[in-house]
């Protein structure tokens, strides 16, 4: 998704996902995108470690299945397109290629699923300054076309019907991650921890 | 290993449960020696506090022997002794760093965050033994605890001091002194402290100790207001007396400098407020907690007073006495205990004898016992003031 976008969609100083008029974000969104509709989803979360850290982390691609839940893995297949393999309901799976579309090192990543995935989405992952001495604001924007039918239900089931709230607890095992090198867990023992 | 697992209202059992095991890095497994149950156990027992699930171990005042420790833990090794805080903190975040710990920003694990972020704004840290809305941690109110960031929060003691002296350094006895601590005690200062259980009872030897003038306690259960006095409070039984005009009187018309809620939620009293908010706790619509010695203190408070809240609220309360709070400039100090932060210091005046935690043990019980121990301690208040349970590996005798 493009930053032009995203500040034109932009009310008072709050991000984009933030909006009261959810329906005339997405349409926006969409429009730009060419897509039927969009759901706009953002949260942001403050690290205690300096951007460029946080930056290179997140960049390789390979990393990102340790701390996004639903996430089996992302293959680099070069330095632009990544192919991901989603976990889905009854053990399936569901498969897409997203290619970067702007990077700056150490501020920005953004990524757009290929014109043939199954689900259409667009998202980013701004690194920003916090106030001094309080680490780093990681701001995830997330725009996708809502699928209908069968696969929809199955995609709301896999973001635990808020794709809002799925991004919230991958934002927090990526800090948990970055900040104390594990992701939190009240399991007892390995077996518990793995269900 | 045995373990006290909560099944329902007035309902624990000991129960046969998988071990513990490490699973991250930074992970130790302690043997228990001795547990105790908390006051805030019996919100637990009472059902009060929301999010617990059938089966959840209980118990988050413990402490024991290392047996074993994940391999990113370079602090605690197999053999140490150490008490466990009942607060999880990661010990990296803003918070921690801060020496908020209780406000830990890592402990709590991402899933089980949502409910806490929706009732409280934010999640607090994860907590051994309580509510899914602190983690669902497992409890220490069993033969083995798993303990996350264990190179962190564990204070390691040295083998001179036996169980008893140093066990309430897991919870109540850092609460009693931040609760005290939170009063921002001036020289010249009357504190009232509502509630004699052990919270109150630290909260008074730490007020003492931190220099206030006089301390007031309040409470019904006779044999707990002897023990205030024992300690050096003057005391109110609100039986027998009425709190706001007696607090009036007893400190020249002014109201106490600071007023400490070591109750919480679940207030005694048939106070019209209380019984309110007991049809509405009871009715689990409306659900607020029973704020009855807040309003109260509230009320007593001296103007540009403070109030400390140590006591534990989980949820909403109506007929908030905002006017008082505001036009009289009351300051407000509460939250779960940061315990690390207390640690170091309030060991070293264990070990020279500065301050004393056995007086309040009255009971000791093997683990296996524990069911029974709740119930002693939830019906005879009075006498009951403390249920320390033993392992099997603890060292002493249980009495």
């Amino acid at each position: 998704m493009s930053s032009e976008n995203l500040e034109k969609l932009q009310q008072s100083d709050a991000p984009a996902s933030t909006a009261v008029h959810q329906r005339d974000v997405g349409k926006e969104e969409a429009a730009a995108q060419e897509w039927k509709t969009a759901a706009l989803v953002g949260r942001t979360v403050t690290v205690n470690k300096p951007r460029q850290e946080l930056y290179a982390f997140w960049r390789d691609f390979n990393n990102l299945a340790r701390f996004l839940e639903n996430i089996e893995s992302v293959q680099v297949k070069d330095p632009r397109v990544s192919h991901w393999t989603v976990k889905a309901p009854a053990g399936q799976t569901v498969q897409w290629d997203a290619a970067i579309t702007e990077e700056q090192p150490d501020r920005l990543i953004a990524w757009e699923s290929a014109p043939d995935a199954q689900i259409k989405h667009a998202g980013r992952v701004e690194f920003l300054d916090a106030p001094p001495g309080r680490g780093t604001w990681v701001r995830v924007t997330l725009a996708y076309e809502p699928p209908a039918g069968e696969l929809g239900k199955a995609i709301a089931k896999l973001f635990q019907k808020e794709p809002k709230m799925q991004a919230r607890r991958d934002l927090r095992r990526f800090k948990q991650l970055m900040e104390t090198g594990e992701i939190s867990t009240s399991a007892r023992c390995r077996q518990q921890a793995q269900t | 290993m045995r373990a006290l697992t909560w099944h329902g209202k007035h309902d624990v059992r000991m129960e046969t449960v998988p071990d513990p095991e490490i699973i991250n890095p930074r992970d130790a497994i302690i043997k228990v020696t001795s547990t105790a149950i908390c006051g805030s156990d019996l919100h637990l027992y009472d059902s009060i506090i929301p999010s617990l699930m059938p089966g959840d171990i209980l118990g988050h005042e413990f402490m024991g022997e290392v047996v074993d420790v994940g391999k990113g833990n370079d602090r605690l090794k197999v053999g140490d002794r150490v008490v466990v805080p009942f607060t999880i903190s990661c010990g990296k975040c803003y918070f921690c760093q801060k020496e908020q710990y209780s406000a830990c920003d890592n402990s709590n694990p991402a899933e089980k965050a949502d409910m806490s972020e929706i009732m409280y704004g934010h999640p607090m840290s994860g907590l051994f033994g309580y509510s899914h809305l602190t983690g669902g941690y497992s409890g220490g109110q069993a033969e083995y605890v798993r303990v996350p960031y264990s190179d962190f929060g564990p204070i390691v003691v040295p083998d001179g001091l036996e169980d008893d002296k140093v066990l309430f350094l897991s919870d109540i006895l850092p609460t009693g002194w931040m609760a005290a601590e939170n009063a921002e005690i001036e020289p010249g200062d009357i504190v009232a402290v509502w509630g004699c259980g052990p919270v109150g009872l630290f909260a008074i030897q730490s007020c003492l100790v931190l220099g206030a003038h006089r301390v007031i306690a309040i409470d019904h259960h006779p044999h707990r207001l002897e023990l205030a006095k024992t300690m050096g409070a003057e005391i109110i039984n609100y039986h027998d007396v009425k709190v706001r005009e007696a607090l009036d009187e007893m400190t020249g018309g002014v109201g106490p400098d600071a007023v400490i809620d070591a109750v919480g939620l679940e207030s005694h009293g048939f106070a019209i407020d209380n019984v309110i908010d007991a049809v509405k706790v009871a009715s689990k619509v409306l659900g607020t907690d029973r704020a009855h010695v807040l309003r109260e203190a509230i009320l007593a408070c001296r103007k540009g007073g403070r109030v400390s809240v140590p006591g534990v609220y989980g949820g909403f309360a109506d007929k908030f006495p905002v006017g008082a709070l505001m036009e009289k400039g009351l300051s407000v100090r509460t939250g779960q205990t940061h315990v690390q932060r207390y640690s170091e210091q309030l060991l070293e005046m264990i070990g020279e004898g500065k301050i004393d935690t056995t007086f309040l043990i009255s009971h000791r019980l093997p683990l296996e016992e524990a069911p029974n121990g709740y119930k002693m301690f939830k019906e005879r208040q009075n006498e009951v003031t403390k249920v320390v349970l033993k392992t099997p590996a603890a060292r002493g005798a249980v009495q």
